[in-house]
């Protein structure tokens, strides 16, 4: 073996982050000019492996810092800080359709970055790298404390930060996946929020109806979140994503019980029945089933099932009612709803109510509709089940791999400016200067 | 003395300025902030909140009244469940801010602009058993630091505080492997790094005290070097042909280690490890150091052929001689000094022929280092191999140079091996200089490790 090649040191800081910080990738005492691939291996919870590599060339010192230097090429290239995380990609040979959700949010996302002699795309398996590290990437910080809190219905997943508090709250509401996803209110939880993850789809409610929970069980979970000692009852928030907008808008808007210091709604819409209920609301958006379009690779879109927007106001939550900030982050490209749309719409809507100071809308060129926490890798399209659909149809969610990170990245930080801003009544977001 | 006051209205909330005096918020202002933060806390923020042990982080505070007197503090409760703190006094800037990293602490256990202060001058909280010292035994979980802010400077334990988060404080890197050596007869803790290798490798030796200390071993691995704490004090081997057997067996399982490059092997070692270190490079014939690292460097080697327990026993007899000050606390420096004084008692260290680094605190009061730095760089220089030593020397800097921001001990109880006697030995020290000196020469020791062992193109030079 080449002694010098040998020598090559790698190393990652931090090798101990949450998911949204920043690290800093850099490989010393390599050959001049050398050519080097760099790779990230991440084995998920359900067995699959995901991979990235960029190219690269040391510089006359033998060295490359990835937060300086560009990928020539691979799963990602130019400068990119993160690109080793964020352009993960199933393993040649994976079968199609996968998508990467962390469901054990105790435990982190462990990934090994190794560098390899020379430019290389595949085979990794079969090759012995020069150096490799292991870099753990968490959802909760050190201190932040999951439990369950009981419910009326169901025990709900609440993630409360350390210190005596009281902390603003947080209501996360995410779309019709099937399964509770608990890692974006851990993540907040880590930024100061105490956030309660709600499972509205797997209820026992759900389970034993087969129908929809209504308002009440949202209304009892707002009202479970303000009577806990260390959270503040007046600065609550709710966030949510695809169908958790829609919950979102209707609670916002129409509820008597939950009064909302801001609301957060991602790649959702505001089309449906006025004060509908939630059943109302789902079925609203599976009557025009029949409108579903296919891709040329045979992927579901969605997105035509709420086109065209309507006029008629009796189908719209009245967003002219609001009266708490409202953050609308919206993916361009979005293939499963049509939030580019509802979003003009509903700066109309608040323009013509005299409420549109209250409304940001952040809307992302190329970006799809799972617009996640940063440095996730984009799903452009996977398997899924919604609720109450019998079998597992690949859905076209859209986007382009690097504008849909690009989006996720800054989706999130300003996410977190927003909340602080309406939460904490901060003055200086400093805070997140270094994700 | 005047406190202006200017209110303004944010969100319902009332703030006050007041004129950053080091003196307390009026009893009016306080109320208000305590008002206040009953609404809503402070926000206070550790970056990165999980880190190695040897890296920085930023602290935080943000959302604070303008101009605000507060006190930030750490808190860390130890394995032998004592508690330890450090804390600064600060004020608020126009934006409800305090930076550690950037600000200046007006007071407490350390002041000025201090971004690790809070870990380095940490020390038993008021009340504590005496003597303690702070060494982390388990290395396979981190040392937890809680952080906290609180109101006020004066008595601002009184109050609970306004906010706090807890940091992760790693020996080991993810991914690194303990493994625990028990073969041939040698017995310690073998670290190895993550990846295929092959690596340096470091046979580490902590000083006289005793017991396994794998802190540094683990941190050394974390840094990318098969690492060896070894656990030397009470194997005694009878025979004077097995004088170093025990340590060149544990050289050996190291460099025969399949993920090792045989040829870079280096020692480590603390006050009696570097003794074994510097002796095992002027005399062994069977191992040759690629480089050795000496702190608190020991070359006090009389009877040549007896073992380095025993040799070391011997000393502590004839330090019972040793001084003890007005505190109750031994100091060995003076009267180890006499020892030194008789070249035949002296390693002959021209004979080294590796690359040496030696680290020493000039107020070293546990062993005369200051002059057995300058005896080994006589005797190295006299013997042309001048050129294969580094010095650092830190003034106001003690015997015990750890890896940077663990507290520094002035004096601790020390159980005396033969007598079983409990003692409070006099290390030495100053806490801000030791502090900075061991934030400098760890940097240094990993950067001569660095040359010598991963990439170093004149490694074969022979003299």
């Amino acid at each position: 073996m080449d002694r010098k090649q040998c020598c090559v040191k790698l190393s990652v800081q931090p090798s101990r982050g949450l998911m949204d910080e920043k690290f800093i990738v850099l490989v010393q005492n390599a050959l001049p000019g050398s050519q080097l691939t760099i790779r990230a291996l991440h084995q998920c919870e359900d067995g699959h492996s995901w991979e990235a590599f960029g190219h690269y060339t040391a510089d006359t010192t033998g060295t490359i810092n990835l937060s300086e230097d560009p990928s020539i090429r691979g799963t990602y290239s130019g400068v990119e800080q993160m690109g080793l995380l964020w352009s993960l990609r199933p393993i040649p040979g994976s079968k199609p359709g996968l998508r990467m959700r962390k469901k054990n949010i105790q435990t982190p996302m462990e990934v090994t970055i190794s560098v390899y002699q020379g430019h290389q795309t595949e085979g990794f398996a079969d090759l012995v790298p020069l150096s490799g590290v292991v870099v753990e990437r968490w959802y909760m910080a050190p201190g932040v404390r999951g439990f369950q809190l009981q419910k009326v219905d169901s025990p709900q997943p609440f993630f409360l930060p350390l210190g005596p508090g009281p902390f603003p709250g947080l209501l996360d509401l995410y779309g019709l996946g099937g399964q509770l996803v608990e890692y974006r209110a851990a993540l907040l939880a880590s930024h100061g929020f105490a956030s309660m993850a709600i499972d509205y789809v797997n209820s026992k409610f759900t389970i034993e109806t087969g129908k929809m929970v209504d308002s009440q069980y949202f209304e009892t979970a707002y009202r479970v979140l303000q009577q806990h000692p260390q959270v503040c009852k007046s600065r609550i928030a709710m966030i949510g994503f695809s169908f958790g907008t829609s919950i979102t808008l209707k609670m916002a808007i129409y509820s008597e019980i939950i009064k909302l210091s801001a609301a957060v709604c991602i790649s959702g819409s505001h089309v449906q029945p006025v004060d509908g209920s939630v059943e109302e609301i789902l079925r609203f958006s599976y009557k025009n089933a029949g409108k579903t379009r296919f891709s040329e690779k045979d992927e579901k879109i969605w997105r035509d099932q709420l086109l065209p927007i309507p006029t008629d106001p009796s189908l719209k939550a009245d967003v002219g009612r609001l009266q708490c900030p409202l953050l609308l982050l919206v993916g361009e490209d979005d293939q499963s709803c049509p939030a580019q749309e509802s979003a003009l719409d509903i700066k109309e809507m608040m323009a013509q109510a005299g409420n549109s100071h209250l409304l940001t809308v952040l809307s992302y060129p190329n970006a799809g509709h799972l617009i996640e926490p940063p440095y996730t890798p984009h799903t452009r399209s996977s398997n899924f089940r919604t609720t109450g659909m019998p079998e597992k149809v690949m859905y076209l969610w859209g986007g382009q791999t690097v504008e849909h990170s690009r989006a996720q990245e800054d989706a999130w930080k300003k996410i977190l400016v927003f909340l602080r801003e309406n939460l904490y009544g901060g003055r200086n977001p400093t805070l997140f200067s270094h994700l | 003395m005047s406190v202006l006051r200017c209110f303004s209205f944010s969100r319902g909330a009332l703030w006050c300025v007041t004129r950053p005096h080091l003196q307390e918020c009026t009893p009016t202002s306080r109320r208000l902030l305590s008002a206040m933060t009953q609404v809503v806390p402070p926000i206070l923020s550790v970056t990165p909140s999980r880190a190695l042990v040897d890296e920085k982080f930023k602290v935080l505070v943000e959302n604070l009244p303008p101009g605000c007197p507060v006190t930030v503090r750490s808190l860390h409760h130890s394995e032998d469940k004592d508690d330890w703190e450090a804390y600064g006094h600060y004020v608020s800037d126009h934006s409800g801010v305090v930076s550690v990293s950037e600000d200046l602490s007006y007071g407490g256990t350390y002041t000025g602009k201090e971004p690790m202060g809070l870990l380095w001058s940490m020390r038993p909280v008021p009340g504590s058993r005496p003597g303690l010292r702070l060494r982390k035994m388990n290395v396979c979980t981190p040392m937890l630091v809680t952080v906290s802010v609180h109101s006020g400077h004066e008595g601002f334990r009184d109050q609970a505080p306004l906010a706090s988060v807890l940091t992760e404080r790693w020996y080991m890197a993810p991914g690194i492997r303990r493994i625990n050596i028990n073969e041939q007869g040698v017995q310690g803790t073998l670290f190895i790094p993550p990846g295929p290798g092959p690596f340096p490798g470091l046979l580490d030796m902590w000083g006289g005290g005793g017991g396994l200390l794998e802190s540094r071993a683990a941190l050394l691995a974390s840094h990318g070097y098969v690492s060896l704490a070894l656990d030397y004090l009470g194997f005694d081997q009878e025979s004077e042909n097995l004088e170093f057997k025990y340590f060149e067996t544990a050289f050996n399982i190291i460099k025969d280690h399949p993920q090792v490059m045989p040829d870079r092997v280096g020692i480590f070692g603390l006050s009696l490890g570097s003794l074994v270190a510097v002796t095992l490079a002027a005399y062994s014939t069977i191992v040759k150091p690629c480089c050795i690292v000496c702190i608190s460097c020991n070359h006090y080697y009389p009877a040549r052929g007896s073992t380095v327990t025993s040799k070391f026993e011997g000393v502590t007899r004839q330090l019972s001689k040793a001084r003890v000050n007005e505190d109750n606390q031994v100091i060995w420096k003076d009267v180890a000094l006499e020892f030194i004084t008789d070249p035949s008692n002296i390693a002959e260290v021209g004979r080294i022929n590796c690359p040496t680094l030696l680290v020493n605190g000039c107020d070293d009061q546990n062993w005369p280092t200051v002059e057995t730095a300058e005896d080994v760089a006589r005797l190295m220089r006299e013997a042309g191999k001048e050129h294969l030593l580094s010095r650092l020397a830190y003034p106001d800097t003690g015997h015990l140079i750890e890896p940077p921001f663990s507290p520094h001990f002035r004096a601790t109880t020390f159980v005396m091996r033969s007598s079983k006697e409990k003692v409070i030995l006099l290390w030495g020290g100053q806490t801000k200089p030791h502090s900075d000196a061991q934030e400098d020469s760890w940097r240094k020791i990993l950067s001569f490790l660095q040359f010598h062992l991963y990439c170093s193109p004149n490694l074969k030079a022979k003299i």
